[in-house]
């Protein structure tokens, strides 16, 4: 029962926030959405769905292809590339999407290259644009979809493409016709992340001053201060997340790993030229998403070092560290709990309830800021009337507990699912073995689920805590008044377009950043 | 003969309203070895569990020791019975090396002894130079020895082992059980086994108990289930054999195509009424010299034996094993001999 209690309570944090925003568009206000309808929504709506298009079709391009010649193709670099393509995930996309516009600018090096080598009139199409967006948000994301696709393509691509030759089908065919379907249930679950991760961006579009769902509720909220406009396009804004996260949800059921039985196949030779094609693309790919951003960091971080760096960095370091530590700690924790009690309790509320907890990560941070702020601000109100205005009237407004709740919403799914996959491999039987031979309670946790799970635990913690690092508009619309991250240094740089004094704290978050890739790409290390 | 170490009285169980097993009774002495032997689905894993003290039972009692472990209405619970178990997928702990798992249940010894007893169960098991490694490096017959070794170390009252040997093959669960057999043996413990596998019951138990739609059928010793089994489906389920229609021509004797054969007439039998008599496949004997001749209409190669089936003149059909350089083809005809000098009839 205590189990039970302790999970519901989780599961508040999530489900409060999203009942919020959602009661909010059950009470339109008419004046409200005049203005949204005839200022606003026509720009939101169609940036937003051309956003979603080109992001789908080029991560879904960029993910496939690269996953299919490195699961089932060989050319020279193939087991480079096979775990430098995810590199791009340890990259947030607003830091690359204003490395890139340093890079691709009409003033930045690339374009002032291709000037001195053919005149004046050499230029590339402007980097600030919807074009520029789109790009920059394919390279930050497809790395999800090459994830999958390439686990999808290793358990069974290479036996597909066989199977489709003795059937008479050419490699491309057997692509078309068998490799694809199989995996279908997988692309399509990475194609939903992306897409969610494409709504929920603020900080990329914001670098752009591309207007989507998340700026326009940021701009209501600090802009105007307008929280019923910010609770009404976060009402929109959760349902078409919602819609596409149920999609998810319903998906996952239909993956299973067909494993191709042990045997090594042997990998598809690509022709000489081809080879070298796909080493090329393979190398264009990684250095756009990966190399030259990183890079453009590095020349800025060197340039602006000795004048930038100074006594208000540690701060900075000291504060994302601090918020993300406690993050992680109260997500892996309230995931562990989550997670036992599923095992011990059948009942449908349970399963319910910790579905919905999980469900924190379909929502932008934007819509969570505005869900968890509207219920503080009510109960700081409560306060006031009962104890009086002895601190200003803001008791939990402004704290670290509210951003820590809206952390926990947010990133607990990201603690809950190695968690989850950790505990199916403790079965019954190894319990009662265990209690067979005397354990129960804590002793039984401390021998037995602890060391089966801190593996697990350390991973989950790791994840979030570089989420949390990474993480933007929650830090902005909840921090304590002056409390500066890392990553809100980056956006108030950023947003005075001076990129420069941006990379010093971005190439922080990034080397951060890498360390859960390296665990990931170690974890997911096929041959 | 003392009082029985472990007494199962009227023991039944369901999950809702379907029994799993129905008045279970049966009692075992101390160093006895049991098996529970029935078809997948019989009742028998949750006997084991019950007297585990992972299920609850619904009536009758179990008593370990001498005292009352589980009955309708108290369940000691698991970690205090002293009941050591062998899971049917090993439950080995991935994150202890093989010393570790070993003495996983020796929480409560002193150091020193701990260690002795875990040196002195790898020994035991054979595993000696394996302390150190992890459970996933071992192959699946180190690793059941693995299990076997920690269920035994804290010496408990009982060992239950839940179909130990189903994840090995054939030929290493032969030598296995030998094996389990003499360490059981050796170390005095009482234990019961069950399985789906007669081989594996014979080689193992003192006392098996034939379990059928949740009763026990039989409990007897191995050579009294496959020559004097009570009803027709244990004599179905132990050993070969077919049933062939006879006729009582007098006190204890049957009648049938290849002879008459003693025998106890099934109750409520007279002379002159049919019965039906198990033939087993060695009851039949191969004889060039015989003038009874049988048509071959199957034969299984099995290294050293053919196992024929043959129809007799009559219609009949009957098991013969012949050593396997009588090579017959099907359809031929050959002479066989009856050797027995008694049968199982039933009704």
């Amino acid at each position: 029962m205590r189990w039970r209690s302790a999970s519901f309570l989780i599961s508040l944090v999530t489900i409060i926030p999203l009942l919020v925003v959602l009661a909010s568009f059950l009470q339109p206000q008419p004046e409200v959405w005049q203005h949204l309808l005839q200022y606003v929504l026509p720009d939101l709506l169609s940036n937003t769905a051309w956003l979603l298009l080109g992001v789908s079709i080029g991560s879904t391009f960029l993910g496939v292809s690269l996953a299919w010649l490195v699961a089932v193709c060989e050319f020279p670099g193939r087991r480079f590339f096979s775990w430098a393509l995810m590199l791009p995930l340890a990259l947030p996309a607003y830091v690359s999407a204003f490395a890139i516009i340093g890079l691709f600018d009409y003033t930045g090096p690339i374009q002032t290259l291709l000037r001195s080598f053919f005149g004046e009139q050499a230029g590339l199409p402007s980097v600030r644009s919807r074009g520029g967006v789109i790009v920059v948000l394919c390279l930050a994301l497809y790395p999800y979809l090459f994830l999958l696709a390439r686990n999808a393509f290793a358990t069974q691509g290479r036996r597909a493409l066989e199977v489709g030759q003795s059937l008479g089908l050419g490699p491309w065919r057997g692509f078309y016709k068998v490799a694809l379907p199989m995996a279908r249930p997988w692309l399509f679950g990475g194609l939903l992340l992306v897409l969610m991760e494409t709504l929920a961006d603020f900080g990329t579009v914001s670098v752009f001053n591309y207007d989507t769902f998340t700026t326009a509720i940021y701009k209501a909220w600090f802009g105007m201060f307008n929280m019923a406009a910010a609770a009404q396009l976060s009402s929109l804004l959760v349902m078409l997340v919602l819609a596409l996260a149920l999609f998810e949800q319903l998906l996952q059921r239909n993956r299973r790993y067909y494993p191709t039985g042990g045997a090594r196949l042997p990998r598809y030779q690509l022709s000489r030229p081809r080879a070298i094609a796909a080493s090329c693309y393979a190398g264009a790919v990684l250095a756009l998403a990966f190399v030259l951003p990183v890079g453009q960091l590095i020349v800025w971080s060197y340039s602006v070092f000795a004048t930038d760096f100074d006594a208000r960095y540690p701060s900075f370091v000291w504060h994302s560290v601090l918020l993300s530590s406690l993050a992680a700690l109260l997500v892996v924790i309230s995931a562990f709990i989550l997670n036992s009690t599923l095992r011990r309790t059948h009942d449908w509320p349970t399963k319910i309830a910790t579905r919905f907890a999980s469900l924190g990560y379909a929502i932008p941070g934007t819509v969570l800021a505005v869900g968890i702020y509207i219920p503080v601000a009510w109960l700081d109100q409560q306060m006031l009337a009962l104890f009086g205005n002895s601190t200003g009237g803001n008791f939990l407004r402004g704290t670290l507990l509210v951003m820590l709740l809206a952390y926990l919403a947010r990133f607990l799914a990201a603690g809950f699912n190695p968690i989850e996959s950790a505990m199916l491999r403790i079965t019954r039987s190894q319990e009662e073995a265990a209690q067979s031979m005397g354990y129960q309670g804590w002793a039984m946790f401390r021998h037995l689920h602890w060391g089966m799970l801190r593996g697990s635990m350390f991973s989950a913690a790791l994840l979030v805590f570089v989420d949390v690092m990474k993480e933007m508009p929650i830090t902005l619309m909840t921090r304590p008044f002056g409390w500066d991250t890392l990553a809100v240094r980056v956006f108030e740089m950023t947003s005075e377009g001076q990129w420069d004094r941006a990379a010093l704290p971005a190439l922080a978050l990034v080397l951060v950043g890498l360390l859960p890739v390296i665990v990931l790409s170690k974890q997911t290390q096929t041959d | 003969m003392s009082a029985p170490h472990l007494q199962l009285q009227a023991l039944s169980h369901h999950y809702g309203t379907r029994h799993t097993f129905v008045e279970v009774s049966f009692s075992l002495a101390k160093g006895q070895i049991a098996c529970l032997l029935g078809p997948s689905g019989c009742g028998k894993t949750t006997a084991l569990r019950c007297i585990a003290g992972f299920e609850q039972v619904s009536s009758g009692e179990i008593f370990l020791a001498g005292n009352l472990v589980s009955s309708a209405d108290y369940v000691m619970p698991a970690q205090e019975r002293k009941i050591g178990m062998v899971f049917q997928d090993y439950a080995l702990f991935p994150h202890l090396n093989i010393a570790k798992n070993i003495g996983f249940g020796l929480h409560q010894w002193p150091s020193k002894q701990r260690e002795q007893r875990i040196a002195e169960m790898i020994e035991i098991v054979g595993l000696g130079g394996l302390a150190q490694s992890y459970p996933h490096q071992l192959s699946g017959g180190q690793q059941q020895r693995v299990a076997l070794a920690r269920a035994l170390a804290p010496q408990p009252e009982l060992l239950l082992l839940d179909e130990p040997f189903s994840n090995l093959d054939v030929e290493l669960r032969e030598r296995l059980g030998e094996e389990v057999r003499s360490i059981l043996k050796q170390q005095g413990s009482t234990a019961i086994m069950v399985t789906h596998d007669q081989h594996e019951a014979f080689a193992i138990a003192d006392h098996i108990g034939l379990l059928h739609e949740g009763r026990i059928q039989q409990w007897d010793s191995a050579y009294h289930l496959y020559h004097e089994p009570h009803n027709r489906f244990v004599a179905d389920f132990i050993g070969e054999g077919v049933f062939v229609q006879g006729r009582v021509v007098a006190e204890q004797q049957i009648a049938f195509e290849l002879g008459q054969v003693h025998a106890e007439i099934p109750m409520g039998r007279k002379i002159g009424d049919n019965v039906q008599i198990l033939i087993r496949p060695d009851d039949i004997i191969h004889d060039d010299a015989s003038l009874v001749l049988a048509t071959i209409t199957g034969k299984t190669f099995r290294g050293a034996q053919f196992l024929y089936s043959l129809r007799l003149a009559d219609g009949s059909n009957v098991l013969s094993l012949v050593p396997s350089h009588h090579n017959h083809a099907l359809g031929e005809k050959i002479g066989i001999r009856l050797e027995i000098d008694h049968v199982v009839a039933f009704a």
